[in-house]
């Protein structure tokens, strides 16, 4: 809310600075947006009287203006407005002025007719355009005509006073009003605050239960009351009236309608003004909607409603959406005459859905969701009344129409002095406790450890002993609490099992060259099915907020190719990255989807650069794979890891990626992004893996056990032979172990050979085998005799030759 | 000549031709010459035999010290060459110490997960435990439990992604509050618990929103934790993110699941409290979100409000990120441009 430091001065008076203000509210009550004056970046702004307006030579819509702006010669000025006139009060920016929006304002020449300055309409000097009152839309602002020429039209117009802004909390609809805020402030200063006063005036004739009926739902309003006002003349408010509203961000319309803002402005009770004379019926009703029911509001937007919107009616149809926005059938004209001004609380929710549903969110609304202040209801409507027969020369009508009128009993709230130092941390005495009960000005009684304290219904937020902390925590400064750390049961402070691997696990792929990325969990259907292990349901949003995050991910490697397009469209060719994070499996027809952690590289280009020195590491799938290895080999899993050639993965290369096993388990697969796939995304060869995570975790892991280093000296034999192109080199070291005796401790593949020099269909593999014995030195004829049965075994199986 | 003047003449003549030798074979021949089994010293000494037995002595021992002398000599010269022959290797050595090194494939963590993971580090330091929670949540946990019933306004503050109506990707981190309250055993002691994670919000992504972005929550809850313990807390969060010249504020704010709610500031790093456009000229910043645990979010996970009660606080990493490091675009965080992404690796 917009507070006008002038107003706030009527109730209290404070000797401080509104910067030291704003920022005492922002420590102690809610948040201050910014504190400003309207004039801020503005200067040079006078009064000046149009002493002659002649018609421009050379222009059909130019005038030339004399203007008396205070000095001895008058100001000769063109001005376009089409409302300027001979005798009139004009807001003159003088030569050298700083008008809106940092401009400023020069002598200049206007087809050929000096210009010395420049006549303002209120949106030129700041007003927006919302504020501004409509009259002078088309044309420059009139000021009063006593204003003196040549003073500084800030203070007339009210911009020269300090605006708090305040944004306000939820729970802090109570200073959505002057008199709210008042009370805060008062109570942050240790002053009580003057409420504003009137004297009601029943001079009409005729009582208000003779004009009206009511059928209320009270669910709907719990509050409902009317008062009328007859015989009244529709102008403009006077200009502090005006200042007031446009201070507060609201346009001035009519002295009707002005004061229903004003009066919510200062109660926080909204109030609507019908004329009485446009209603079909004088029985009012508050109710539902019928579906479908239609009703043109004040916008001049024909509304079809629903069956929980709530609506004023009169016997025959809808005149406002409650709460939210009059009708026009009903609105207040320049003919307007007889009023009948509502003061209701409605249902909060109600409002909020209604104002949500039509986009309607008014000043209004918005306090009705925010809470009104039951005490003040009857109070505002006196208010409104004594005001609108004052400003509109009208006669009040004698007594309140009473549609419905619920009684707020005032909570009652006990809170200990114990309590409140235990939970706060602090050592407070029951003085000081209660001194800022009596700041708050809730009424309390205390015996030295017990506060009893009445919360006044302007503070509908405080029902518990916890609010109560608050208020005394924030009345006594946060500043002013110690800072302690908590203390009680040592507790371990350790990561889990689970959190350490998933550490580990992302330590050891930066390790290996891999950039962390995190991508948006959310993405395409298409992609969330794509690069999957298992089968799964996707996990769609209701409403998704755009068509490229509709589902939940069950696949990381879609995220990480997107990353990958995303560099390679900005010309990064060498990207290699991981990301660890959940993926969402669904069953048929469960509604919840299982999280499960995965890890997933990708990597396309280089994972080094060529240097002068060194060839690039350019990714292929060995490389990608010996990732894989460093990775799974660092897990300390039990069983051991295994490769298969597989096609079931249709984003993958069909002879280039494998199954990752880990014993009978399948834990992921590695291998290339199958091209199609690639060049949909628009990215070059990608080599991915993708583990469940979570299964690696759930794995058998070894336990760390020391073994002694053997004291007796390896022996090593190498091998090559020629073999079918089928058989791999999985069989052949399988083969190796199996036959290699009890000494045989490593099996090494050093070579590879498959070219033209060999006979077509077969390639050369060359091993290096160790052998090791921890109890003694290894006896040559008995490694020979290891080494022959290998020999044998390979030829026999395999028919390999030994080469 | 007399024998004593030989060897004398052996050893002048010896030293200086060792002297002369330029080269270790040369050093090596004059060794073999003058000292070898037929070295004129060693002949010589075949000569004492023809020596005075009163003399034979102290010849004797002269010729032992010329040997010892030219021996050593030769040693010494020999080191000599050695040494230079090493220094001559080494200056054909040298290398253009400036030629850029062999590169090693090395990647970064991800600039949210060092936040994250220093949160982690300093709060395992203080004995809480690290929690994890569903991404996709229900109505009752992420809601309900944390005192935001249905029609609730400040509902309207979190536009949800709902894939149910009772099912949602998680707005918060902080129904992990009601999930541990629920899981502890509060006669083992007092629970202390973070939990970071991907939270999801119906947003437009643009520079300063993003439809998923990362919270950390935190909890304690005993039978005596005050507002000053979450005070002390919150600073040490601020000290240890961004160091500990900047001043922390606390304000009155709302949250449904605490009372009293705070928000905590801090000094603004771009002005030091001056006031600067990234402040807008508060001269503070707010950093999170934090308050005393509601009541009614006790009762709800069953949690005797009448004994325990305790401080959360809920704080975002991305916010600090971009914060402590001026990103000015949250998107950069899940575009992953590496150019972005290899930037975070410096220590302070
Ligand atoms: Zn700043």
């Amino acid at each position: 809310m917009k507070v006008s430091m002038d107003w706030l001065n009527e109730y209290l008076t404070l000797d401080v600075d509104p910067q030291t203000l704003g920022e005492k509210i922002e420590r102690t009550a809610v948040e201050v947006d910014q504190v400003y004056k309207m004039s801020d970046g503005m200067s040079k702004l006078v009064v000046g009287e149009t002493l002659s307006v002649e018609p421009h030579p050379d222009s059909d819509h130019l005038h030339i203006c004399q203007v008396d702006v205070g000095e001895d010669e008058p100001l000769q000025i063109v001005c376009g407005a089409p409302n300027v006139a001979t005798g009139q009060k004009v807001i003159v920016a003088l030569p050298g002025a700083w008008i809106a929006g940092h401009h400023k304002i020069k002598k200049s020449k206007m087809r050929g007719v000096a210009s010395n300055g420049m006549l303002c309409a209120l949106q030129e000097i700041g007003f927006d355009e919302k504020i501004a009152p409509k009259a002078y839309d088309e044309g420059i602002y009139i000021l009063p005509a006593d204003s003196e020429n040549g003073s500084s039209v800030f203070p007339i117009l009210g911009m020269d006073d300090d605006i708090v802004e305040t944004d306000l909390t939820p729970n802090r609809g109570d200073m959505n009003s002057m008199n709210g805020t008042a009370w805060e402030v008062g109570a942050i200063y240790g002053k009580t605050p003057k409420m504003p006063t009137f004297s009601l005036n029943e001079d009409g004739s005729r009582k208000v239960s003779d004009l009206l009926q009511f059928s209320v739902d009270e669910t709907l309003a719990p509050t409902y009351k009317m008062r009328i006002v007859s015989g009244v003349t529709i102008q403009d408010s006077p200009l502090w009236l005006q200042k007031r509203l446009w201070e507060a961000g609201m346009r001035p319309i009519n002295n009707i309608v002005d004061v229903t803002n004003y009066i919510m402005l200062t109660y926080g009770q909204p109030l609507h003004a019908f004329d009485y004379d446009k209603l079909s019926s004088h029985h009012i009703h508050v109710r539902l909607a019928d579906e479908g029911e239609h009703l043109t509001t004040l916008d001049g937007e024909d509304r079809k409603l629903r069956d929980s919107d709530m609506v004023i009616a009169d016997d025959k149809h809808a005149i406002a959406l409650a709460g939210t926005m009059g009708g026009l059938d009903t609105e207040i004209d320049d003919n307007t005459t007889t009023i009948a001004i509502e003061s209701a609380i409605f249902d909060p929710i109600k409002i909020r859905k209604t104002a949500r549903f039509f986009n309607l969110h008014s000043e209004a609304s918005m306090r009705f969701e925010r809470g009104v202040n039951k005490d003040d209801n009857q109070k505002a409507l006196d208010h409104a009344a004594t005001l609108m027969a004052e400003l509109g020369q009208g006669q009040t009508e004698q007594g309140t129409g009473v549609g419905s009128d619920t009684p707020v009993e005032p909570a009652k709230v006990s809170v200990t002095l114990t309590r409140i130092n235990h939970v706060l941390g602090t050592q407070l005495t029951a003085d000081q406790v209660q001194t800022i009960f009596d700041h708050l000005n809730f009424p309390t009684d205390n015996d030295g450890e017990t506060f009893n304290v009445t919360v006044p219904a302007r503070r509908w937020d405080i029902h518990i002993e916890a609010d109560l902390f608050e208020e005394v925590a924030r009345l006594y400064g946060y500043d002013n609490i110690p800072s302690t750390l908590p203390y009680g049961t040592m507790t371990p402070g350790a990561l889990t099992f689970k959190q350490r691997i998933i550490r580990d696990s992302r330590r050891l792929l930066e390790g290996a060259g891999l950039n962390q990325a995190i991508s948006y969990a959310l993405t395409t259907t298409a992609k969330a099915e794509q690069f999957m292990m298992r089968d799964s349901e996707p996990t769609e949003l209701a409403f998704p907020m755009s068509t490229d995050h509709t589902t939940a991910r069950m696949n990381l490697i879609s995220g990480l190719l997107d990353d990958i397009a995303y560099n390679v469209a900005r010309k990064q060719k060498n990207v290699a990255l991981y990301e660890q994070g959940r993926v969402f499996y669904r069953e048929g027809d469960a509604i919840r989807p299982l999280e499960v952690e995965h890890i997933a590289g990708a990597v396309t280009g280089t994972l080094t650069t060529k240097t002068w020195h060194a060839e690039a590491d350019t990714i292929d799938f060995y490389g990608i794979k010996g990732i894989v290895d460093l990775f799974l080999h660092d897990m300390g899993l039990s069983e051991p890891v295994h490769y298969e050639a597989t096609q079931a993965h249709a984003q993958m290369h069909p002879g280039r990626t494998a199954d990752i096993y880990v014993g009978d388990q399948v834990v992921g697969f590695v291998g290339q992004v199958h091209p199609e796939v690639a060049s949909d995304y628009k990215i070059p060869d990608t080599y991915v893996f993708e583990l469940n995570l979570q299964a690696l975790i759930d794995a058998p892991h070894d336990q760390q056990q020391y073994e002694p280093i053997s004291k007796f000296p390896d022996v090593t034999r190498d091998i090559a032979i020629l073999v079918d192109q089928s058989v791999t080199n999985a069989d052949v070291v399988a083969l190796i172990n199996k036959r290699g005796g009890a000494h045989l401790a490593d099996v090494q593949l050093f070579d590879v050979y498959e070219g033209v020099h060999l006979p077509a269909g077969k390639k050369s593999l060359a091993y290096t085998l160790t052998y090791r014995d921890r109890q003694s030195t290894l006896v040559e004829a008995d490694v020979t005799k290891a080494f022959d049965k290998v020999t044998a075994a390979l030829e026999k199986e395999f028919d390999a030759e030994i080469r | 000549m007399a024998l004593r003047e030989r060897l004398q003449e052996l050893h002048d003549r010896g030293l200086a031709d060792i002297k002369k030798g330029d080269s270790l074979d040369r050093i090596n021949e004059i060794r073999v010459q003058l000292l070898g089994k037929k070295g004129p010293i060693t002949q010589a000494l075949r000569g004492l035999r023809d020596v005075s037995a009163e003399e034979r002595p102290k010849i004797g021992s002269f010729a032992n010290q010329i040997r010892d002398e030219l021996t050593a000599a030769i040693e010494e010269r020999n080191q000599e060459l050695k040494k230079a022959a090493i220094n001559a290797k080494l200056a054909s050595e040298t290398l253009d110490v400036t030629l850029p090194g062999t590169p090693v494939a090395q990647g970064q963590p991800h600039v949210i997960q060092r936040i994250i993971d220093q949160l982690e580090d300093m709060f395992l330091g203080m004995g809480y435990q690290v929690v994890d929670g569903p991404e996709v949540e229900d109505d009752h946990h992420n809601f309900e439990m944390m005192n935001l019933p249905k029609d609730h306004p400040a509902r309207d503050m979190q536009d949800t992604f709902y894939i149910t109506p009772e099912i949602l990707m998680r707005t918060h981190t902080s129904p992990n509050q009601a999930r541990a309250m629920e899981a502890h055993d509060f006669s083992k002691g007092s629970l202390k618990m973070i939990s970071p994670g991907r939270v999801y919000r119906r947003d437009t992504d643009d520079a300063t929103h993003s439809h998923q972005f990362h919270q950390v929550e935190g909890l304690v809850i005993d039978k005596h934790v005050t507002m000053a313990d979450l005070k002390g807390t919150l600073e040490m969060v601020a000290a240890n993110l961004f160091g500990d010249e900047f001043d922390v504020r606390l304000r009155p704010s709302y949250f449904p699941f605490t009372e009293p709610s705070v928000e905590a500031d801090i000094t603004c790093f771009n002005c030091m409290g001056k006031g600067c456009a990234v402040c807008k000229n508060t001269g503070w910043i707010e950093v999170l979100g934090a308050g005393m645990v509601h009541p009614n979010v006790l009762k709800m996970a069953g949690v005797d409000s009448s004994v325990y009660g305790g401080f959360a606080f809920g704080l975002g990493p991305d916010r600090f990120a971009m914060l402590k490091y001026g990103v000015d675009d949250i998107r950069n965080f899940y575009l992953n441009d590496t150019r972005f992404l290899t930037q975070f690796y410096k220590r302070g």
